[in-house]
């Protein structure tokens, strides 16, 4: 066992965990922040994306003794202390930017490291920002609006309802 | 997946780093950003007994300019080298490759070396690195040495780093006012290139007056087109001229043959795909900018 200290969601955690453990499988269990999900186990869906040191990561793909001494930021602690929603929560209610849900986690966490680089991306932008996050429903078109809701570009790129109606 | 059980080590320096090498040998496994080697331990590919992180060790990030050269610190991130202002000056092929080079996560992540390093065939960095004829910086207990781009890449998987070796740094000799372009054919996003092609040119005029050429996934380690390269020498920068000269760019190769296409297939793709990069990074089809 090797012991490890680090921030999550603005609270310091001291745990002792085995060196193989995921971080993503350290969060889950450990610390019970079931809102960052297991989607493909592979590292190519993005499902379990978080902040690792204020940049996305995907915890399936790093271990936990990796983010020692870091700070880790999930899903769960971008809400502000009142339950406010972030924005970019907000903007993916607001735009119906989900079908099944599963993929959510990880495309929020994403949106919000790809408007922090780039406050007001292309749709271009967005979807190779988004590369990595899989939508196995493949509900991308509400998803990108979502993300130009949140980066306040929404009215000016939106194609019409038809186009971009959710099927589901 | 869950990794086999490892014992686990996190040095600050290299030498401790070589230190534990030396004492773990054959058993060890070396972690740079772990976004290849985390995988293939998930699968259980690969069961090392011990793994060393060299995550904590500073001097191994940064990219300095070394007068003739850059010098990348191994463990610098794809995400820093991909915008760092120097690289993007002086080895602008480096720039261009790592906007295609898996996806936002995985570059925070992954690091320049570790990717190298793993030489995997189809990694987006071994091509680049060919056609610009970097060299590999190796520490071990026996001092440093320096290995060029030809000889490091021996054979799948596998470089010339030797067991009790860390791979510390990437020298890229500059390339002040080489146009460059990747382009890269896939079948899915954020995925390994089926063929890729990494080209860097000088132009003299409306002249291509040098001409370096990577392919990557076309063989068991990344390689020039130096066939190509020859008849790029001095060739007009049309559409006609560079195609000629393109058309050779898999003499030579050893393609291989899977489920997105047989070795013939990624010889026609390389002869394509050299075509539009070298036509690309002489600025001909407006793509040069950075992306």
């Amino acid at each position: 066992m090797t012991r490890i200290s680090l921030t999550v969601d603005g609270q310091q955690v001291t745990d002792d965990v085995e060196p193989r453990t995921l971080l993503v499988q350290y969060l889950r269990e450990q610390l019970g922040k079931t809102g960052t999900v297991i989607g493909c186990d592979t590292s190519n869906c993005g499902a379990c994306t978080v902040h690792l040191d204020g940049t996305s990561v995907k915890s399936c793909n790093v271990l936990a003794v990796q983010a020692d001494g870091s700070e880790v930021t999930t899903v769960e602690g971008l809400a502000g202390e009142d339950g406010t929603l972030h924005p970019v929560q907000e903007a993916f209610r607001e735009c119906h930017g989900l079908q099944c849900g599963f993929c959510t986690p990880g495309m929020i966490m994403q949106t919000v490291d790809l408007l922090a680089e780039n406050p007001d991306p292309s749709e271009e932008a967005i979807r190779l920002g988004l590369e990595g996050n899989l939508c196995r429903c493949t509900g991308y078109h509400n998803i990108v609006r979502a993300v130009q809701h949140a980066a306040g570009a929404g009215s000016d790129t939106e194609r019409s309802g038809q186009d971009t109606g959710v099927t589901a | 997946m869950i990794p086999a059980s490892f014992e686990y080590v996190a040095p600050t320096s290299v030498a401790d780093a070589l230190a534990a090498l030396a004492e773990h040998g054959d058993d060890a496994k070396i972690l740079a950003g772990g976004q290849s080697l985390l995988p293939v331990l998930r699968m259980r590919l690969n069961a090392p007994e011990w793994v060393i992180d060299l995550g904590r060790i500073d001097g191994l990030r940064g990219i300095r300019d070394a007068g003739d050269h850059l010098a990348i610190g191994a463990m610098t991130t794809h995400h820093d080298v991909g915008r760092d202002p120097l690289v993007h000056e002086h080895a602008l092929l480096i720039s261009k490759a790592i906007t295609h080079l898996a996806d936002a996560q995985v570059r925070h992540r992954g690091t320049f070396g570790g990717a190298l390093a793993h030489a995997d065939p189809a990694g987006d960095l071994g091509a680049p690195a060919c056609a610009l004829q970097a060299s590999f910086v190796l520490q071990g207990p026996g001092g440093t040495r320096t290995v060029p781009a030809a000889e490091f890449f021996v054979d799948l998987f596998e470089t010339a780093i030797s067991d009790d070796e860390i791979l510390t740094e990437i020298q890229v000799p500059k390339h002040d006012g080489w146009g460059a372009s990747y382009e890269k054919f896939v079948r899915v996003a954020h995925q390994w290139p089926i063929v890729a092609v990494a080209a860097t040119v000088r132009m003299e005029g409306d002249t291509i007056a040098e001409a370096r050429v990577g392919l990557t996934n076309m063989g068991s380690t990344p390689v020039r087109a130096e066939e190509a390269e020859e008849a790029l020498a001095g060739c007009p920068a049309t559409e006609e001229g560079v195609a000629e000269a393109a058309a050779l760019a898999a003499e030579g190769t050893d393609p291989p043959s899977d489920l997105n296409g047989d070795a013939d297939y990624r010889r026609h793709l390389a002869g394509v795909l050299t075509r539009r990069a070298v036509l690309a990074a002489a600025g001909r089809n407006g793509t040069t900018a950075p992306v």
